[in-house]
């Protein structure tokens, strides 16, 4: 597949790789939210990561894991860039479009993007949960 | 010294022409250009001879006569000419009497030039069995036994599988055919021009296989139509001018004929130095990978296995992602489940490739050149991107921390 130069640059240098801990550690930090969407036998799986300054709620820190092809992880890695330093509502403002767009994915890889903004809705969400913030977004956790 | 990239370890899908074949085809582009069917010169004389030259050595290739060989484009064309011809040939009934026309029986995971015609066949008004091979990728004798009918006409399964390499029990499944009085046709795509073959020995009525993929060129193959003992017929699928014996007519691709006969005659004498040379490397490619990286699974049978083939599955990365981190490295692959980026490989899927193994897998093949700088060049590549990829996924880290995936609630899209 002939992918532009932004997916390959993402894919062969990922940014912000990696957890803020193991499972049962960001399970108990407040100041972290955690998204897992997908489903291996769908082929992708993304785990995104955000942590909070609780004080001024913003995303300080982001990072991501991702089992997918080339598109899934390059939209994953500029899922965690977009999110630094974003306010909660900020970060989740981000569409999906907005990332077909900046890293001009196929067609047939638009699905990817879809798959990135639900991560980014869902660790925030997380993270609203976990500190007792209403999530009053409706479409938090869209299906398609 | 690292080797000139990209690296070709795909010679299950074609192999380059050999120079000697190339050589062997020239002068029936230019000088000597007639058609074989031109009774009344030279010109037509020489190309005759030209072909039945190639006919001697295809025919030797396999131990059988050379009146045994149909040409055809490849092995796709002598497939359906074999299976359907046949079919055609021995119906128990009529098509449209409402009645079963006969059984077939066939390899579930045969290539789609097999299946495709058997269900075109099933379509007609023939039964068809598609046979599961056990997990390990081979079709038994007792498998077929278990399956015959009184009124089964046909048997194809194929000698070698295309993705995995595992060899079925072909002398045996034929020795049952004869037995009972059933034809066996058998796909020998990945088989012959590797390893030894004699039709005699193997029981085989009706064997398939290809030009390119022994290191000739495309669009030329062969069929084996047994003559004696017992003696095949066939309804051909084409009319015209009556070349090769009725059975496929149509001018005869002279220049590929010959290629072909060229191809043949080069892997008759070369196979066995061939075959262990590329076992020794298929070994080391298969061993360093397996013990550098856990939970990677070589598929197919363990000895009984082309040596040039490999097909290797790894758990916790996805297929394409891996395709694109070794890019110097012409392969195929294919996945066991359903993939957005990548068809499924029905071959896999149906061995029953365990879950955590079903997202990537890559069929490597090597062949006349490839050579041991180039095979180690892929296991360095290969490992470090299946380690680069698994450190970034979370089905890695879930796996290390001890948690059973198939356990795990995933949002399904």
């Amino acid at each position: 597949m002939a992918y532009s130069e932004k997916i390959i640059n993402h894919y062969e240098n990922p940014r912000n790789v990696g957890n803020f801990g193991t499972g049962e550690q960001v399970k108990k930090d407040l100041a972290i939210g955690v998204g897992l969407v997908g489903a291996p036998e769908c082929g992708d799986v993304m785990q995104l990561q955000i942590k909070v300054d609780r004080s001024t709620g913003r995303i300080e820190d982001a990072k991501f894991k991702c089992f997918g092809c080339g598109s899934a992880i390059a939209s994953s890695s500029l899922a965690t860039e977009w999110l630094k330093g974003r306010t909660l509502d900020e970060g989740a403002a981000i569409r999906n479009t907005e990332i077909v767009q900046e890293l001009n994915l196929p067609p047939v890889k638009i699905h990817c993007s879809v798959l990135a903004e639900d991560a980014i809705k869902a660790a925030i969400s997380d993270y609203k949960k976990k500190n007792g913030i209403p999530v009053e977004d409706a479409h938090a956790a869209p299906t398609h | 010294m690292s080797p000139k990239l990209p690296i070709y370890l795909d010679h299950a899908a074609t192999t380059p022409c050999d120079p000697r074949v190339v050589e062997a085809m020239l002068p029936y582009f230019t000088e000597k250009f007639g058609n074989p069917g031109s009774r009344n010169h030279s010109f037509g004389w020489e190309a005759e001879a030209g072909v039945d030259a190639a006919r001697v050595q295809a025919a030797r290739l396999i131990g059988a006569n050379e009146k045994e060989i149909v040409f055809t484009s490849g092995a796709t064309e002598s497939n359906n000419l074999a299976i359907k011809g046949a079919a055609y040939m021995y119906e128990r009934a009529p098509a449209g009497s409402g009645r079963s026309r006969g059984h077939i029986i066939t390899n579930a995971i045969e290539h789609k030039a097999v299946l495709d015609p058997c269900k075109r066949l099933q379509r007609e008004g023939f039964e068809v069995t598609f046979l599961p091979p056990g997990a390990d990728g081979v079709i038994t004798a007792e498998a077929v036994r278990a399956a015959l009918r009184e009124d089964t006409i046909l048997v194809s399964i194929m000698w070698a599988n295309n993705e995995i390499g595992t060899i079925s029990e072909i002398p045996q499944i034929g020795a049952l055919c004869h037995e009972k009085g059933v034809i066996l046709h058998s796909d020998g795509t990945q088989w012959v021009g590797k390893m030894p073959t004699n039709v005699a020995r193997d029981n085989v009525d009706l064997l398939s296989w290809s030009g390119h993929k022994i290191y000739g060129p495309k669009g030329i193959g062969a069929l084996y139509v047994r003559r004696h003992k017992p003696r095949v017929r066939l309804n051909a699928l084409a009319d015209g001018g009556g070349q090769e014996r009725g059975f496929r007519p149509g001018t005869l691709n002279v220049t590929g004929i010959v290629g072909l006969g060229k191809a043949c005659e080069i892997a008759a004498a070369e196979m066995d130095r061939d075959a262990e040379r590329l076992l020794r490397l298929r070994r080391k490619l298969e061993h360093a990978i397996t013990s550098r990286l856990e939970v990677t699974k070589v598929n197919g049978h363990a000895e009984k296995r082309l040596p040039h083939i490999s097909n290797i599955s790894f758990g916790f990365v996805e297929g394409e992602s891996l395709m694109m981190a070794i890019k110097e490295i012409a392969c195929s692959s294919g996945s066991a489940c359903t993939s957005a980026s990548l068809e499924p490989s029905y071959v896999l899927k149906t061995l029953g490739v365990g879950d955590e193994l079903a997202h990537s897998s890559l069929r490597l093949s090597l062949g006349r050149w490839t050579t041991e700088a180039q095979v180690e060049y892929a296991i360095e590549n290969i490992v470090a991107a299946v380690e680069k990829l698994r450190r970034l996924s979370p089905l890695y880290d879930m796996h290390k921390e001890g948690i059973d995936l198939s356990k795990v609630e995933w949002a399904h899209h």
